[in-house]
């Protein structure tokens, strides 16, 4: 059974029939594009109301797009047939099979859309460190550097009769490359660690949990009006059952906190400029750390950067991360520990505030919100587990107010005597 | 005059401190910066040797390379390359355009002489 026939590449294929691009498509449903892209490349699965939307756009009726669960169950196994001719799947007795066996079918299929995820993943990767050439310029960019600050040292250090003029000359280029060497390896590393790319490769739980919030854009408007979790989980299905537990979770959790601040609360505290998280919870009577969730659940309001957010538990390990104008978040281990989500788990229960410069925003200032909230799941004679929140407001910048620089993660971060530094950066110890 | 050697290189401050090194050793050095226009700048200055960046604006070292072997003036002239990308695969790809050398980046000044000395002969 030919791919054609599934949904994401009849998505394509109307798209490109059209003659819309990936990426205006992605901005006109509010997906990121690399998420259209796995869309299309049949990687995620779509229904609902995202489905309705690109059917819109591509001005379809979504039956065109699908033609159900079933047929497209059958499909997959067409293709998982298609893959490996020598196991000899009986493909003209495709139907009995999923009649007879649906859970067993199931499972087949899952499997073989886990392998083509797999499979993509490691060509991707293996073709991003080959092709790239983005990665093939920024490397090109930092081996060049390299040489020129080689060449200038060694004829600085090997001639001893080089004229004044030269040596200042050298003096100067070598100056000159090192800035440019650091600039381009923080490039190298920013796009190592680049969001868009990276973030189509969901390999945890939680990464496919921000994948699909991402594609709801943190906003669910079912939620907001008292619908069930369940209903919304239920169009989700591309998530594993591990993420689907955690999206479980997450959805509850929204419900409930929708009824208790409700989203025009939120859009009012949004629109009035520079929220106080603290004073809002106290208004209300609510924690802290639901104002902030509420805060970064919010759809983007015009003229405004959307509200990002990051999770980290006890062990200081970043779950989970909505970006915000560019704010780079490490996509594994710990973050910079000067981020106060450290320091709101150092306190839990008291919010911490802070006005933030990261080098990837280009200078441009953060108000950061967190607050840490801890739990007893084993009693009170068992340990106390804390989870906490930060929320990050792109704020104009205001002179009087100074501006704490911090970086993503230490081994990338190009801030010098930084109090706070648990190993050396490559940026200051070169590649 | 002393041999003449073509610096084909975006790279401003690896140019100079080239020039530097392969002036002090008793070459006549020039240089060019933009592919485009390489393949006309090797006619014009008719070097003994040509040293050729792969990754430049406007067009890659490997074009270059070869328009130059195409060209009955230059197909025997000697040519370094020198890229950042060490892979097997881009040496081969050189080798089969007819480099004369391939040096990886970044290589030192010595590499650097003794590799164009050795491509001239005594």
């Amino acid at each position: 059974m030919p791919r054609s026939a599934l949904t994401g590449t009849r998505i394509r294929e109307r798209r490109t029939l059209i003659g819309l691009k990936q990426a205006e498509l992605a901005r006109a449903v509010e997906i990121s594009p690399s998420y259209l892209n796995l869309i299309e490349h049949n990687r995620r699965r779509i229904a609902g109301k995202l489905l309705a939307e690109i059917a819109r756009e591509l001005k379809v009726e979504v039956a065109q797009l699908t033609r159900g669960a079933e047929a497209e169950l059958l499909d997959q196994l067409g293709q998982a047939a298609a893959d490996l001719p020598q196991a000899g799947a009986e493909l003209d007795r495709s139907d009995e099979f999923t009649g007879r066996f649906p859970g067993w079918a199931a499972l087949v299929q899952a499997q073989h859309r886990r392998i083509q995820e797999l499979q993509d993943r490691i060509e991707g990767l293996s073709d991003r460190l080959s092709h790239d050439p983005r990665l093939s310029s920024a490397m090109h960019e930092v081996l060049s550097k390299a040489t020129a600050i080689r060449s200038a040292a060694s004829i600085l250090v090997e001639t001893e009769d080089i004229d004044e003029a030269w040596r200042r000359r050298f003096h100067r280029n070598l100056h000159g490359d090192s800035l440019a060497l650091a600039e381009s390896a923080q490039a190298l590393t920013s796009f190592l660690d680049s969001e868009d790319e990276a973030r189509a490769e969901a390999g945890t739980p939680w990464e496919e949990l921000e994948l699909f919030l991402e594609s709801q854009r943190f906003h669910f408007p079912a939620l907001e009006e008292g619908g069930a979790a369940a209903a919304v989980l239920a169009e989700a299905t591309e998530l594993s059952p591990p993420a689907r537990a955690l999206a479980r979770h997450y959805l509850e959790r929204y419900r409930r906190e929708a009824g208790m601040m409700p989203l025009a609360q939120v859009t009012a505290a949004l629109g009035a400029g520079l929220p106080d998280p603290a004073r809002i919870a106290s208004e209300l009577g609510l924690p802290v750390a639901t104002v902030l969730r509420r805060l970064a659940s919010a759809p983007q309001l015009p003229g405004q950067d959307p509200v990002g957010l990051v999770f980290c538990d006890g062990t200081g390990a970043i779950a989970m991360r909505k970006p915000t104008n560019g704010f780079l978040v490490p996509r594994t281990g710990h973050a910079c520990p000067l981020w106060p989500v450290y320091e709101a788990l150092a306190s839990p229960g008291r919010p911490v505030a802070r006005r933030l410069t990261h080098s990837s925003t280009a200078g441009m200032p953060v108000a950061a919100f967190a607050v840490a909230e801890p739990h007893w799941p084993y009693g009170a004679e068992g340990p106390c587990l804390s989870e906490a929140w930060m929320i990050l407001l792109p704020q104009p910048e205001t002179p009087r107010l100074r501006a704490m620089p911090v970086g993503s993660a230490c081994r990338v971060c190009v801030l010098a005597d930084c109090r706070a530094r648990q190993e050396p950066s490559v940026m200051a110890t070169g590649l | 005059m002393g041999r003449h050697v073509l610096l084909i290189e975006d790279e401003p401050n690896i140019t100079e401190a080239m020039r530097f090194i392969l002036a002090r050793d008793g070459w006549t050095v020039s240089s060019h910066a933009d592919g485009a226009t390489a393949v006309n700048a090797v006619s014009r200055a008719k070097p003994d040797v040509v040293v050729l960046d792969v990754m430049l604006p406007g067009r890659s070292g490997y074009d270059i390379l070869r328009d130059l072997r195409a060209n009955p003036d230059t197909e025997a002239l000697p040519v370094m390359m020198l890229t950042a990308r060490g892979q097997v695969r881009d040496r081969e790809r050189a080798e089969s355009f007819g480099v004369s050398h391939f040096m990886t980046k970044p290589f030192s000044n010595r590499e650097v002489l003794d590799t164009l000395n050795s491509l001239l002969g005594p």
